[in-house]
């Protein structure tokens, strides 16, 4: 099927897949996942779910795509589609992103340089469905026939589409079949965005439609900004879990843990990603271990969004980041710190340090940057004595894309691994050049239906070639080996794409963030803060 | 005056009103999308590193100013120097190309290369014209020769190349199934469009009997409006289509050598920070004074709240959306 997918395909009326993969199809892996028969099946999505969502993009689904039961219930999804489309080209509703979608819509030469560079086309065998160009050339004949309102000499120019309810569910899914993850713009010769595309139509269905996956929009960011935290929990929960932790951390490590909560006039207020606090709650506990070792002023804050510095709205809806960003400043405006430091998230980063940049003027203009720069300040002035001899296992370094492509967030994490990592290796490619972990832009989160195969079979598997080749040399099961994932949404999808391919029980390859490595190399904290066990 | 020199006189009038229009159109069109992208409003950054302004140290890497504590009490480098020294290999060696697109530089780069020699040679063969009209005593004769002899060397390679290139990217679109897929009519006849002027100027100068004006002379002509000049036939028609074609391409996807400045400077290499009260803060507030009107609900966008209120909510306003 994959050679024959044409563009006009998209249109088609009716329901059956545009692409179907079999494990033969998808990129080889090397040992211990070379041979594909051996391979996890993929989860055929059940009758039930089959007959209540829409599978007629791919073997997945992603969004709760609307079923409309007339013609006259299609026309009128289109109408709104068109509504959107035109909105995303005007300056009024989309000052955010006009210009480079402009030129991404006027100036793409198809020359499929960006092909290459995207991991999920790579990984999906080279499937055309999943290939960069193919949805932003169906945007592309749409802007033209409709923005531009180009006739005949413009569809003879540009091409054309016709545009129908199947096309614009299909294109509702194949949004969410891109990490955002940018490596293809950085390859354009032109300068063309085309995980912009992505990114913009994302928002024209969630904006003017009202259609986004739950997990990002209900269940992230307007439960976010309604109860504090897309993990739904309350400021008193939060403190008591913290409170919590850090009793565990006294006990682990024998050090004296205590968190600071809303101390005005702090110089640091630090905002994780919530979720680690839920998921991984020795992150935020070495946090607290470092800073105060390292006699750093510093706060957690309460305030509705001040302690949870995810913001979903950077993946699909402009309102609910600028939303969740004026909160975030705010939180540190009440305090009176002097700036805020983003913990181990990677959209978090980009968010708030550099997206944001552009909303918070005036007094929330608060000074932002990443934990990972005041990290490596602590390490390398010794302020903190560590034994690299405490961390003599295999690790290799994940670079999440928000922190290292999108900010240029490189060097801190790399100077602090040399320094506590006798055995640190690096992935290929890294840096700049990374690779993304295959749950950027929300899908780490989203495991509805089966979308969870996708996110392990297809969007990770260039990252899981990565991570094999990084420890090729020491598989075996009696080595422990240590993937570090600054970033709380890589390692959500690492900890799920590892225990979907079984190499932590097989091959011993745990995965965590940058301040359990710090924590674990500190000579003042009882040895063997890493438990080498799976959570 | 015989028929054929009334035939030729208003032959040459007609070329020279189309060169002279064509580059009219060239100039509007540019200047139209020059503008219309540099008065789009001022986006979210949305840069992608490696940002070659930033410091030598963290060029070399991809890193940014972020990578520094308390990076805003840091000077902030812009340095333009920077930004072209590695634009000019971009521009001139489709540098980016050859590195992840090895395959079509092969076709892009002779392509383009020939079509800068043609631009240098119309520069060479303009300015020869100029002196030869303003100050002839100025350009010596030897001087004169020479500046023909290097526009014809560059005008001859650059013909060769271009075309070249143009039949290497017409035969890829067509032959290669990733780019055929997505090749329109248009994108077809864009090349064939090239092959056709180019090739028609290329045979026109080959042609051309060694008694009739060759291009400096029709430059000169056309600055003096010299319509009794009789330019041959097959020459005329080259440069004719090759004046159509400059007037077509800042029409078409084809000017992204203005685009090009834009994604760079304003997109992918954009990380100016918004200081308190400066220059950036002052464009924002105006943008925070739009009043969008998405119609999803939880936007609560309704035409006439603005960006600033919209951001300022305290929850997603709700409602069926």
């Amino acid at each position: 099927m994959k050679n024959k997918l044409k563009l006009d395909d998209l249109s088609r009326t009716d329901r059956r897949p545009l692409a179907h993969l079999e494990p033969d199809d998808l990129m080889r892996l090397p040992y211990p996942l070379a041979d594909p028969s051996q391979g996890r099946p993929w989860t055929p999505p059940a009758e039930q779910a089959r007959a209540k969502r829409d599978y007629i993009l791919d073997d997945t689904c992603a969004v709760n795509v609307p079923q409309p039961k007339t013609s006259e219930e299609e026309a009128e999804l289109v109408a709104r589609f068109l509504s959107g489309l035109e909105k995303l080209f005007s300056r009024n509703n989309n000052w955010t992103f006009l210009q480079p979608l402009l030129l991404t819509m006027e100036h793409c030469a198809r020359c499929q340089t960006c092909s290459d560079a995207c991991h999920i086309f790579e990984a999906s065998g080279r499937h055309e469905l999943y290939r960069p160009t193919f949805r932003s050339e169906i945007v592309r004949r749409l802007y033209y026939k409709f923005v531009r309102r180009g006739g005949l000499l413009s569809a003879w120019q540009h091409g054309d589409i016709a545009l129908n309810w199947p096309l614009v569910a299909r294109l509702i899914e194949l949004a969410y079949r891109c990490n955002l993850c940018r490596r293809c713009a950085q390859t354009c010769p032109i300068g063309a965005d085309n995980g912009l595309v992505a990114h913009e139509l994302r928002k024209l269905f969630s904006q003017e439609m009202g259609i986004a996956p739950k997990e990002l929009h209900e269940r992230g960011s307007v439960l976010q900004l309604k109860a504090g935290s897309s993990t739904g929990m309350s400021a008193a929960i939060v403190k008591d879990n913290i409170e919590f932790i850090d009793g565990e951390m006294r006990e682990k490590t024998g050090m004296d843990v205590q968190t600071p909560w809303d101390v005005a006039g702090a110089d640091v207020l630090l905002i994780h990603n919530a979720g680690e606090i839920m998921a991984w709650p020795e992150n935020p506990g070495a946090y607290a271990l470092i800073l105060n070792a390292a006699g750093i002023s510093w706060t957690l804050s309460s305030e509705i969004a001040g302690y949870d510095a995810i913001n979903y709205g950077l993946w699909y809806d402009d309102a609910q980041f600028a939303r969740i960003a004026v909160r975030h400043a705010e939180a540190a405006r009440k305090l009176g710190v002097k700036k805020i430091v983003i913990g181990e998230c990677g959209h978090a980063h980009k968010a708030l340090a550099v997206v944001a940049d552009r909303v918070l003027t005036g007094g929330l203009n608060i000074p932002r940057e990443s934990s990972l720069t005041l990290l490596r300040d602590i390490v390398m002035s010794g302020r903190i004595a560590l034994d690299p001899a405490r961390n003599h296992f295999p690790v290799t370094l994940h670079d999440p894309c928000n922190l290292v492509r999108l900010m240029g967030v490189v060097e801190p994490q790399r100077e602090i691994l040399r320094k506590i990592c006798p055995q640190f290796r690096e992935m290929t490619p890294h840096g700049v050049d990374n690779y993304c972990c295959g749950g950027g832009s929300g899908f780490a989160i989203m495991s509805g239906g089966n979308f969870a195969d996708w996110r392990f079979q297809v969007s990770g598997r260039k990252k899981l070639e990565q991570i094999l080749k990084a420890f090729a040399d020491c598989m075996s099961p009696s080595i422990p080996k240590y993937l570090c994932a600054p970033c709380s949404n890589c390692k959500g999808q690492f900890r799920d794409m590892l225990a979907y391919h079984d190499l932590w029980n097989r091959h011993r390859i745990l995965y965590g963030g940058l301040v359990e490595l710090i924590v674990n190399a500190m000579t003042d904290v009882k040895p063997g803060f890493i438990e080498w066990e799976w959570h | 005056m015989s028929e054929v020199g009334i035939f030729g006189d208003v032959m040459t009038v007609a070329l020279f009103s189309t060169i002279y229009a064509c580059v009219a159109v060239f100039v509007i069109a540019c200047i139209a999308r020059i503008v219309m992208y540099a008065r789009a409003p001022l986006h979210l950054r949305w840069e992608l590193y490696p940002v070659p302004h930033e410091a030598p140290a963290r060029v070399k890497h991809g890193g940014s100013r972020f990578e520094q504590v308390d990076w805003w009490t840091r000077p902030c480098r812009r340095g333009l120097l920077a930004e072209w020294k590695f634009m000019v290999p971009e521009m001139i060696f489709l540098k980016g190309l050859y590195e992840f697109n090895r395959r079509l530089w092969y076709r892009s780069f002779p392509f383009h290369f020939g079509l800068y020699l043609l631009i240098a040679t119309a520069g060479l063969l303009i300015a020869g014209a100029l002196f030869a009209l303003m100050a002839p005593a100025a350009l010596p004769a030897a001087c004169a020769r020479a500046l023909r002899q290097i526009s014809g060397v560059t005008g001859t390679a650059g013909l060769a190349l271009a075309l070249l290139g143009a039949a290497g990217l017409l035969v890829r679109r067509l032959t290669d199934p990733s780019l055929r897929m997505y090749t329109t009519r248009g994108d077809i006849a864009n090349l064939v469009f090239f092959l056709a002027a180019l090739g028609m100027l290329a045979a026109g100068s080959l042609l051309r009997p060694a008694a009739a004006p060759d291009a400096a002379a029709v430059l000169q002509g056309l600055l003096t409006w010299n319509t009794a000049l009789e330019i041959p036939g097959p020459l005329a028609a080259g440069i004719f289509l090759t004046s159509i074609l400059a007037a077509y391409i800042p029409l078409t996807h084809m000017s992204h050598f203005i685009a090009k400045y834009f994604t760079y400077h304003a997109v992918r290499w954009d990380d100016a920070p918004n200081r308190q009260g400066g220059k950036l803060e002052r464009r924002l507030a105006e943008y925070l004074t739009y009043r969008p009107d998405w119609a999803a609900t939880h936007v609560g966008a309704d035409g006439r709240r603005t960006w600033a209120q919209i951001a300022a909510d305290r929850a997603a306003p709700e409602g069926r959306e």
